[in-house]
């Protein structure tokens, strides 16, 4: 019995370490970018002494069980009346609190690293994208940039990204996990994603959020790319993509779902992000007030541009 | 069943004491179930939407009048029970009857006050504030309702079976629940109008 | 819509047109066989109008049991839809249906009626009570449940099941994204089903503050009973939350108020957090008597008594406060900022140490014992290593920061199946069997029930582990599908296979409860465990009233005192014992209540009109009502104790 008991746990061991150190690494335990790096530290020190736990409870529960089970005493043994030890207890309620504390530590310093500016990037200006969902797509707007696209991103590398997040719809949750963890995008509220790739690449993105019929095909691609490539992006945007309108973006967000699209000029100036605020919410309006004059309106003919 | 007359009459069976106790419990629940409410109240008192904010459409006077009559009505329960301690059936039952009518005249004005927010487009619909206030108030409204029918019972019971263990215990619980419709519009009165008028 | 649209399944397929004549032979096949064995009437007398606690805690199970069943066959049905890429077997919206389904069912119409059921029997036979303190509202509660139930269950044939998971998030739950009925099955079944919890809470803390035997202080109590006792009032004091959230969720669907929509005000992250402020309590109403179950069962076969009786009391009463202020880490992503993240992040892993300390209780009540493998005792030994797993990764995603990486994915899916398998459901059938013998009068069988709890644990490991992995490789949950370029299908085959082997268990359980029937043993008289608390203490089967003479408790161990010490339990005279009358009013009342509900849903609203003052009636047919319960004579009770002595080899 104890033999089943310890084959399972060395297959779980196994297989867990296999998979976590082995060829293909995991997503979220593969980070291209600072905050991934930083989550992705925290998990794995996490896993290391929870494993220890899970590992000591285990050698306690094997070793009493072997020792203590019925065949192994005298039979007229009588198991004596024990209520408790105060020092054991506390050394019980001592140890974890000792490990809660230094988790505590370390999870309070990283959710404010995740919550600003990706560590090594502060001195850079921050690009701002406005990523809003709807049923079942995101649209990617650049204000910066004056540019529009529908579920695919460019970003350069090595500089940080402000993502602005909201849903025209259900609540969705803006994810890539190569970059970082996710964070949701509501209707009524704008929320602050810190990211940024420090090298190129094409990473998976998408709304990890159930929305409804079309959830599991609601994805995203993302391309990182140098910084002069990215120039070349925009420039080509610039001269070939088509005007979005006001009647194309009511088209664009009726239900369904839409390849890739790229379009110059952005939603934000007739659709305005849920900015205001309601009142209710102490959240999200600290720092939105630097990125406020997106206002570039740079409006040239455009033809086509078609990037399926 | 064992009748301990050392006791007063509501508490002199051990069945007595079990409704009592249940009776405080359901009330610890009924507690939580208004703060969720005025939780969800002030979550969502700034979000008018379209419609009215609370100053805008809050009147004083039918607010004060409500208040009076419920405060005055919880007076007149207390007083009922205590009649109903001395054992003066005709007394218990005149303050019954006095809380009941006074309970229905809140009901009274309560319905007004709701015909005129919907009067001037402050209707279930229109906003979030108005179906947090609305709600609110409602289902203390619906509980002064259901509370009037279970008082008039009550006192029908009274009316026909006495005094008795079963009936000063059901009047006792009646005048518990009393009380905390009482206690819950003070917090209304407070934190809802006064504070929506300032 | 179309009122007649409205009953028709929105996305109709052969599996759920097979279901509904499946469930239409079923029924008439129950009713032509009640009939034909002329059961009707006992039916009514002996179980729809009852009120004694023991039976209706047999009903609860049932329930659980029926709904464990349901429950079940939606996993299977998502772990198979799973397990291939680009599987056709169920489409988007049927799969939306079906996990939502089954989340529901699984917590609040398997989990919920199973602890109720332990509460039920057990709580006053360890108090050494006579009944809980309002038996009839007992019945009352266990009849809203139970048409709560049906009124959910019956959703997949007659106009369709809800489909935005079984938190029901604001908007998608709203009218604009969720266009079938489904989502009003959700707000009114639950809420019927949530009102009858409610009252058990009310009943059981009254019952155990004021129903104890003499001399049982709160700190002689046995420890199921603590934790039965905070439990419920978790109970009262987070479903009234979960009440108005529901009145308002209905109000938003059947009235076009604004509470949770996109516009006019409404604040879709209201829902989530008042949601949680339940939601997670409520899952501390599961675990908590899953506790007080391994803490009775573990003492009986280490032979020994319970480690840190105190520390156990505490750290239950603990967890139970820091369980309404940890809410918010079911949302870390939802914008709060890092201050608001680190305060819920903390008061989260703050939870691992009152359960770390019931951990190492349950070890240090292994030291120096005498352990004994029987079936109960080897569920609750495969608890230990498998929940201090899924506890150790609660506290991995109680980081925030790395919780970013964990939401909504399947390492969370991992995390609470992980939690919630090993620690309620090995609970709930570690106590099945530890008490089948005192409810049924017979054992089940030894050899199948531990072919049972090994082949579940090796499904579970080989259904759950893998989710860590593939969460962690960005399989995000409540995915219909995948493509083949993720990599995820060698994985969830596995789990699939894994989910496979968890439902032979399941088989075999049910073949063990048939084969024991059949050949079980019946004189093994009223303490075949050799146990220690006063449930044990009575006959077997449990005469109605319990205990003829209501028992004496000087220590935590009564029963065990009395056996080895030469504690004297039963002291002086039998006396004439006072019980309730049943009643069909809370069953008939339920009926209308379910027909109320089903109006509601429809917003056919004469129909809930009617049913309405219908209610209104039984509770005024109640207030007049004359019912000073019934006698059971000295001579009855002196003759029924002879039988069940006469009848059962007593003692070993």
């Amino acid at each position: 019995m104890k033999l089943k008991m310890k084959w399972i746990l060395l297959t779980m061991v196994i297989t867990i370490s296999t998979v976590l150190t082995g060829c293909e690494p995991l997503l979220v335990l593969d980070p291209k970018g600072p905050q991934a790096k930083t989550q992705a530290d925290d998990i794995m020190l996490s896993i290391w002494l929870m494993l220890g736990i899970v590992v000591v409870v285990l050698a306690i529960l094997v070793f009493v069980l072997l020792k203590y089970r019925a065949s192994n005493q005298p039979k007229d043994y009588e198991p004596p009346h024990i209520e408790g030890n105060h020092l054991v207890e506390a050394i019980c309620v001592g140890i974890p609190i000792l490990i809660v504390i230094f988790l505590s530590i370390v999870s309070v310093k990283s959710n404010y690293e995740v919550e600003a500016t990706p560590a090594g990037y502060e001195d850079q200006e921050p690009l701002i994208i406005y990523a809003s969902s709807s049923n079942w797509k995101w649209h990617f707007s650049y204000p910066e940039e004056n540019i529009e696209t529908v579920n695919y991103l460019y970003i350069p590398e090595d500089r940080p990204i402000e993502f602005k997040l909201y849903s025209y719809g259900p609540i969705t949750s803006f994810w890539i996990p190569q970059l970082g963890g996710q964070k949701y995008a509501m209707s009524d509220m704008i929320t602050t994603l810190h990211l940024a790739a420090d090298q190129p690449g094409e990473f998976m993105g998408r709304n990890a959020n159930f929305s409804g019929a079309g959830f599991a095909e609601n994805t995203f691609e993302v391309t990182a790319m140098t910084p002069a490539e990215y120039q070349e992006w925009v420039e080509e945007v610039h001269e070939t993509a088509p005007r979005l309108t006001e009647e194309k973006f009511e088209e664009l967000i009726e239900p369904g779902h839409l390849g890739r699209s790229t379009y110059t000029g952005t939603h934000l100036e007739f659709a305005p992000p849920p900015e205001h605020d309601h009142g209710s919410s102490d959240t999200e309006v600290e720092e939105d007030s630097h990125s406020e004059d997106h206002e570039k309106h740079d409006s040239q003919d455009t033809n086509e541009h078609s990037n399926h | 069943m064992k009748v301990d007359n050392s006791l007063p009459l509501e508490y002199s069976t051990e069945e007595n004491n079990l409704k009592i106790l249940g009776f405080w419990i359901f009330i610890g629940a009924e507690i939580m179930l208004f703060a969720t409410l005025f939780t969800a109240y002030f979550t969502l008192v700034n979000r008018t939407g379209n419609g009215p904010t609370g100053a805008e459409i809050f009147e004083i006077t039918p607010v004060l009048i409500e208040t009076i009559l419920l405060l005055t009505s919880s007076f007149t329960i207390g007083l009922g029970i205590h009649a109903m301690r001395l054992n003066k059936k005709k007394a218990t039952m005149g303050f019954f009857i006095v809380t009941l009518i006074l309970g229905l005249a809140f009901l009274g004005v309560e319905i007004y006050e709701f015909t005129h927010y919907v009067h001037v487009g402050a209707g279930l619909q229109v906003s979030a504030f108005t179906a947090a206030l609305l709600t609110t108030l409602g289902t203390h409204g619906l509980h002064v309702t259901l509370g009037l029918f279970w008082g008039f019972f009550i006192l029908l019971q009274i009316k026909k079976r006495g005094l008795t263990p079963e009936t000063a215990n059901k009047s006792f619980i009646f005048s518990l629940y009393w009380h905390f419709l009482d206690i819950i519009w003070i917090f209304i009165f407070s934190f809802i109008y006064l504070k929506g008028m300032m | 819509m179309d009122f007649f649209d409205r009953f028709a399944v929105p996305h109709p397929s052969f599996l759920i047109y097979a279901s509904m004549v499946g469930i239409g032979l079923t029924m008439l096949a129950i009713v032509v066989g009640i009939t034909y064995f002329k059961k009707w009437g006992y039916l009514w007398r002996e179980w729809i109008t009852t009120v004694d606690h023991k039976r209706i805690g047999i009903m609860y199970l049932l329930s659980a049991l029926l709904m464990l069943f349901r429950g079940g066959v939606d996993g299977i049905m998502m772990r198979y839809q799973l397990s291939m890429p680009e599987n056709t077997f169920l489409d988007s919206q049927h799969y939306n249906e079906v996990f939502t389904t089954h989340g529901v069912v699984m917590i609040l119409f398997m989990a919920m009626p199973f602890i109720i059921f332990f509460f039920n029997y057990l709580v006053p036979l360890q108090i050494g009570a006579r009944d809980v303190a309002f038996p009839r509202l007992n019945a009352l509660s266990f009849w809203l449940f139970f048409m709560g139930m049906g009124l959910f269950n019956i959703s997949f044939i007659v106009g369709g099941s809800p489909d935005a998971g079984w938190t029901s998030y604001f908007p998608l739950a709203g009218n604009e994204f969720s266009t079938s009925v489904g989502t009003n099955y959700y707000m009114i079944a639950i809420q019927i089903a949530g009102i009858g919890t409610l009252m058990t809470g009310i009943n059981f803390i009254t019952t155990i503050l004021k129903m104890r035997a003499p001399g049982m202080t709160l700190m002689k109590m046995p420890m199921f009973t603590w934790s039965a006792f905070i439990a419920n009032v978790i109970i009262v004091f987070a479903f009234p939350v979960l009440t108005v959230l529901l009145a308002m969720g209905t109000m938003d669907r059947l009235f076009g108020t604004n509470f949770f929509t996109t516009d006019n005000g409404g604040m879709d992250m209201l829902w989530a957090n008042l949601f949680w402020v339940w939601g997670h309590p409520e899952v501390y109403i599961l675990i908590l008597p899953a506790f007080g179950l391994y803490s009775e069962i573990i003492p009986t076969f280490a032979r020994r008594n319970l480690y840190g009786y105190t520390s156990m009391v505490a750290s239950m009463v603990i967890i139970s406060l820091l369980s309404f202020f940890v809410w918010a880490h079911h949302f870390f992503t939802m914008g709060q900022g890092p201050l608001a993240n680190s305060i819920f992040s903390i008061s989260t892993m703050a939870i691992a140490v009152p359960t770390g300390v019931k951990i190492f209780n349950w070890l240090f009540t292994l030291w120096k014992g005498k352990i004994e493998f029987t079936t109960p005792m080897l569920y609750s030994v495969l608890f230990i290593p498998l929940f201090t797993l899924g506890g150790v990764t609660g506290v991995m995603l109680a980081m925030s920061a790395a919780d970013y990486q964990y939401h909504n994915t399947m390492f969370l899916v991992a995390h609470f199946h992980n939690v919630i398998i090993p620690g309620v459901v090995y609970a709930m059938l570690a106590g099945l069997t530890f008490y089948w013998p005192k409810i049924f009068g017979f054992m089940l069988n030894e050899r199948l029930g531990k072919w049972t709890a090994w082949t579940l644990s090796i499904g579970f490991v080989l259904a759950f582990i893998p989710m860590y992995i593939t969460g962690l490789d960005g399989q995000a949950r409540r995915m219909y599908t995948y493509s083949e370029s993720t990599g995820f299908s060698l994985l969830n085959m596995v789990s699939f296979v894994g989910a496979a082997i968890m439902a032979i268990a399941f088989v075999l359980l049910v073949y063990n409860i048939y084969y024991s029937i059949r050949y079980s043993p019946r004189n093994i008289g009223s303490d075949p465990w050799d146990a220690r608390s006063l449930e044990w203490a009575t006959h077997t089967p449990v005469p109605e009233y319990n205990f003829a003479i209501t028992p004496q408790v000087a220590s935590t161990q009564a029963f065990w005192d009395s056996k080895k010490n030469g504690h004297e339990l039963f002291k002086g005279d039998i006396e004439k014992i006072h019980m309730p009358n049943n009643s069909g009013l809370p069953f008939i009342m339920s009926c209308i209540f379910f027909v109320f509900g089903f109006a509601m849903i429809f917003s056919i609203w004469p129909l809930a009109i009617i049913t309405l003052i219908g209610i209104l009636a039984c509770m005024t047919y109640r207030s007049f009502e004359k019912d000073h319960g019934r006698y059971i004579s000295v001579e009855e009770i002196k003759e029924t104790e002879k039988r069940l002595r006469g009848a059962k080899n007593e003692g070993r």
